[in-house]
């Protein structure tokens, strides 16, 4: 094993522990940035390094594709989050214990999600999507607002229970792997269970994939489980509703993944695929009408992102080499694209000192910089060319025609009402006479441009590299 | 024959059951709160049984984390928390009594019939641990979902875990159990302490548990 992978993750973690001691807010702001620079030069090293699998930690094409996207993010974001909370401070929301509280949970927060992607043990994946989770409802709940701590509650409820059925689940992999590799580690470690996974038991693997999906498909989102997602993005600091939405989503979605790929390593259980293509269809649809009512700027973005979590569930349900190249594409520009929206959303709130779309008409015509690039951002997450997630849907919509052609025409609606909502509402908010308040934007707008750069250059051209990487990473997936 | 290893982990695996059965239709806060102390004593003792048992030494620290936080440092904290929001008096509007049990004995049922196929390889023990284990889970969501009162449904939210705690006692030579308990525990205990204690009271003192419950997120 290269050190740099256990690296990619004690960076983090030492950083966490760093921030807890760091009483000035601007300081500590910095560092978060410094820290996640680090994480991300660590991460991108990981492309050259191909260290063999230990009993904990793993990096396969999948992973790592996922563990630097995260990187890279969490970096953006970090930069965002100095500005924001800048704004924060000045206009009393926050105070500097709470932003020291805060710097050490968003680095805590990074650490776990790399160390699920990175794990190479069912127990230790388990661990750390419930690390992510507690470390977002205590985030969630930063402002203390009635109304933050009844999100984080409502939050951890309905994750917490989610997390205890995909404890469940593993328990029964466990119970499944244990008599054909014997008691001990080596029945919980994800690559000697794929390896042998034709030996084991089916009937035990379909009822654990049940209780899987179910368990970290609450955390992925997926209707009828997402309750908690809307009210965590709106309520908690913006920073933390883009790293949810770019980062959190794909990190249980990918656990998700995980566990399919075993299914269809083992031959003889039933087909994953229809039950994730089911909750995918019915998210895209709930999200869509959903979008529709939604008043509030950061709730109707958060209903985007279940629109477009269903969209990839459904992908990688139907499954394929095409579907699943268009499944990991969506993911990589989601997260980029949503988290670009959420950059934006963060500085119009602040412009504006309200979160009802009422109050943030005209965007363009008060802060042209920011209007036309919230434009450009939701114009690309509904799925306009030239931008990436036009790519993807694209790549989807024709392949699921060629294979299921009713499934496609459901496609085609559920995307179709949520483009509907999308467009009617960003034209209120970015054109028109402006409504509200006016304040100037302070903090730099680099991470919202620099996420829009990189969409708009997925949609016009992949690097071949790139490409093949993709494709390799979507035959493992079956 | 009887073995007297099997008996005692099924007894005490079954009094786990009948415990969630007895939190089921529990009105009152306190009783809620003895009720599930009983549960985790008969945990922490499924536990170190199967310790004992099975000679698997690190299954006492999982008996032993169990006795010391869920039978007597949350519960103590909880009746803290209670008496210093006056709501001891509550008497919560739960499903009728005789209608939540008539639920709970059907979803005992279910986990049966959906356990016990499955797992014609393992052994009779797994086999009905693992029965146990996901009849008190299904009874757990169940009192989450037929309760609104936020202590009940963090008792709701322990007694599942207990279940699943008592799903990886069971499973021989399951590694982790150790971690995730402390994991389980380390959660519930962030947010009892973190959400409650700190934020609750620093917000809402004077206010009572249901009026936080029924502020909805969306105000428009």
């Amino acid at each position: 094993m290269t050190p740099a992978l256990p690296f990619v993750l004690i960076a983090p973690l030492v950083a966490a522990l760093l921030l807890v001691l760091v009483p000035n807010w601007r300081v500590a702001s910095w560092l978060n940035v410094g820290a996640c620079a680090v994480t991300l030069a660590a991460a991108l090293t990981l492309f050259t390094a191909k260290p063999a699998a230990t009993a904990m930690l793993v990096l396969d094409a999948f992973n790592v594709t996922l563990i630097a996207l995260t990187a890279f993010v969490g970096l953006t974001t970090s930069v965002f989050s100095a500005s924001y909370i800048g704004h924060e401070v000045a206009s009393g929301k926050l105070n500097p214990l709470r932003l020291r509280f805060y710097h050490a949970m968003y680095q805590a927060f990074l650490f776990t999600m790399l160390l699920a992607l990175s794990a190479n043990n069912l127990g230790v994946l388990w661990v750390a999507v419930e690390g992510a989770t507690l470390t977002t409802v205590l985030m969630v709940s930063l402002y203390r607002t009635a109304a933050s701590i009844e999100a984080a509650w409502k939050y951890f409820i309905l994750c917490g229970v989610g997390i205890a059925l995909a404890l469940f689940g593993t328990i029964l992999i466990y119970l499944a792997a244990q008599p054909v590799m014997g008691p001990g580690l080596a029945a919980m470690t994800w690559t000697r269970l794929l390896a042998d996974s034709a030996k084991i038991e089916p009937n035990i693997l379909n009822l654990a994939f049940v209780f899987l999906l179910i368990g970290y498909g609450t955390k992925v989102g997926l209707a009828p489980l997402h309750a908690w997602l809307p009210d965590a993005h709106a309520e908690g600091p913006t920073p933390i509703s883009a790293v949810l939405s770019g980062l959190l989503l794909n990190v249980a979605l990918y656990a998700v993944l995980r566990f399919k790929m075993l299914l269809a390593a083992n031959g003889a259980t039933m087909a994953p695929g229809p039950l994730m293509m089911v909750m995918g269809l019915s998210s895209l649809f709930l999200a869509g009408l959903m979008l529709y009512r939604r008043r509030d700027i950061k709730r109707f973005f958060a209903y985007s992102s279940i629109e477009h979590m269903g969209i990839i569930a459904f992908a990688f349900g139907i499954g394929g080499p095409l579907a699943n190249f268009a499944g990991l594409l969506h993911m990589a520009m989601h997260s980029l694209t949503k988290s670009a929206i959420f950059y934006a959303v963060g500085h119009a709130v602040q412009a504006k000192g309200t979160q009802k779309i009422d109050g943030i008409r005209g965007l363009t015509v008060s802060h042209p910089a920011l209007g036309w690039g919230l434009l450009a951002g939701v114009l690309a997450i509904a799925g306009l060319p030239p931008f990436g997630v036009f790519m993807s849907e694209f790549l989807l919509i024709t392949n699921t025609f060629a294979r299921q052609p009713l499934l496609a025409l459901v496609l085609v609606l559920g995307i179709l009402l949520a483009f509907g909502a999308l467009v009617l509402r960003v034209q209120q908010i970015c054109f028109g006479a402006p409504t509200g308040e006016s304040h100037p934007i302070h903090g730099t707008l680099a991470p919202l441009y620099a996420h829009l750069a990189l969409v708009l250059l997925a949609g016009l051209w992949l690097p071949g590299p790139l490409v093949a990487w993709f494709q390799t990473v979507a035959a493992m997936l079956g | 024959m009887i073995d007297i290893g099997y008996d005692a982990a099924h007894l005490l695996g079954a009094l786990v059951l009948l415990t969630s059965f007895a939190l089921l239709y529990q009105r009152r806060l306190f009783s809620l709160l003895n009720v599930f102390t009983v549960q985790a004593l008969a945990l922490s003792g499924a536990a170190a049984w199967q310790a004992y048992a099975h000679d698997e030494p690190h299954l006492y620290i999982t008996a032993i984390l169990t006795l010391g936080l869920k039978a007597i440092a949350i519960p103590v904290a909880l009746h803290r928390i209670i008496q210093r929001l006056h709501i001891e008096r509550t008497v919560e509007p739960a499903l009728g009594i005789g209608l939540t049990m008539v639920a709970g004995v059907s979803l005992v049922t279910l986990s049966i019939l959906l356990v016990l196929p499955v797992t014609e390889n393992a052994t009779a023990l797994t086999r009905e641990d693992l029965a146990l284990s996901l009849s008190v889970v299904l009874l757990g969501l169940l009192m989450m979902i037929s309760r609104r009162n936020a202590v009940s449904q963090v008792v709701g939210f322990m007694s599942i875990e207990n279940g699943l705690i008592l799903a990886a006692v069971g499973v021989a030579g399951m590694p982790l159990v150790v971690e995730m308990s402390i994991a389980f525990s380390v959660m519930v205990a962030f947010i009892i302490f973190g959400i409650f204690l700190f934020q609750i009271r620093e917000r809402f003192e004077t206010l009572d548990m249901r009026k936080i419950e029924s502020f909805r997120g969306e105000s428009d």
